[in-house]
Formats: C-alpha cells, structure tokens, sequence
C-alpha cells in the first residue's frame, strides 16, 4: 500500500537519515498464507546510513524496527533488510 | 515467574534456539522456511518453538529483544537475527562456524 510505503518512508528518513532508501512492496507475493492474516503487508528495505558505522547486523535491524514503532505491529507483517554504511555501499558488499 | 525469566528459562535451555512460525517440517511462513533451510545447509542441530502456539513467549520476545517479527535465532542465549542476517551471515561462511562452536560446547 502505498501510504505504508510513504510511512516507512517518513519515518527512515527522519531517524536515520540515510542517503539512500529503497522500499519495495512485496505484499502480493505472500498474500494468503497463515502467517500473512491479519493483513499486514511484506517489504523490502535497502537502507544506506551513517548511523550503522560499527554497527552488528543485529543493531541496524533494532535501529530500524525501533524507527518504525508500531508500525512493525500492524501495518507491517514482514520486513527484509538490507541495512549499508556508506562505505559498504561504494564497495558493493553487503 | 516473569515472562522475562521465562525466556532466559528457555533461552539457557539449548545452545541453539529457532523461534519460528510453525514446525521445521511444516514451516507456516516463508521466511521461518527459510531459516530453517540455512540451519539444514550449516548442518546444525537446533531446538525449535513454534511461537504461534505460545501467545505469552511471542510477545514476550518481541520485547525482550527488541526484535518485532520471527523468526527469531539464538545462540547461546544470543539474538543473531532473522532471515535476513542468518542467509547474510551464511553467504558469508560465518554462520556455521558460530552454530559449530556453538554446539561444541
């Protein structure tokens, strides 16, 4: 949906600051199964960020979540990340 | 009991711990599929609960790890991640070696 999308889009963009961010709906794919009922939708998220200079995989993904709040409860089902620093990003590593 | 002690209960119970939607054999999500795949792929022995039979562990973890989706891995009492970082971590080759360790002990 697209004002998820806008949503998540607001509030990356706010707490994170990043100087890339994709966000893809992928809700169709997994309409239907039981994990998927309440009707949350499925995204993806390419991120580029200073914040996760020296950061675990683990600590962007909680930067994340925590960014988007309540969100995560409802709006959201599934959520794929793909959480860069700048450097990573130029280097073409994930 | 806490529903905190009850997760660090659960947590101390296995060196290795997948919070997933539904069963190894019968995953209901695709992403805990998945997980479960990478787990196979690293040949590792793991200890698994299915969150959508424990509403109180389900959302306990939520909040115990900041971590707002499954499925969830552990090691040694340790969030790792979900889908995503375990098949990152797994392309990577670190992820065996971690569960290998994990399961020496």
């Amino acid at each position: 949906m697209k004002e998820t999308i806008d949503l998540i889009r607001h509030n990356l963009t706010t707490t994170l600051k990043p100087s890339l961010l994709e966000i893809i709906d992928n809700s169709a794919a997994h309409a239907g199964h039981a994990g998927a009922k309440k009707g949350g939708g499925h995204y993806n998220v390419t991120i580029v960020s200073d914040e996760f200079e020296k950061k675990t995989l683990v600590q962007r993904h909680q930067l994340i979540y925590a960014a988007l709040g309540d969100m995560m409860k409802n709006d959201i089902h599934a959520l794929g990340i793909n959480a860069l620093t700048p450097t990573e990003e130029t280097k073409g590593t994930k | 009991m806490s529903i905190n002690e009850r997760i660090e209960q659960v947590l101390s119970s296995s060196p290795v711990i997948l919070f997933m939607k539904g069963t190894p054999d019968f995953p209901q999500c695709g992403f805990s599929g998945q997980s479960v795949q990478v787990l196979g792929a690293c040949n590792a022995t793991f200890q698994h609960f299915n969150i959508f039979e424990d509403e109180e562990l389900r959302e306990g973890l939520k909040t115990y790890s900041n971590w707002p989706t499954f499925p969830q891995l552990y090691i040694k009492g340790e969030l790792i991640g979900g889908c995503d970082i375990m098949i990152d971590l797994y392309k990577k080759g670190e992820l065996a070696p971690m569960l290998d360790s994990a399961m020496a002990v």
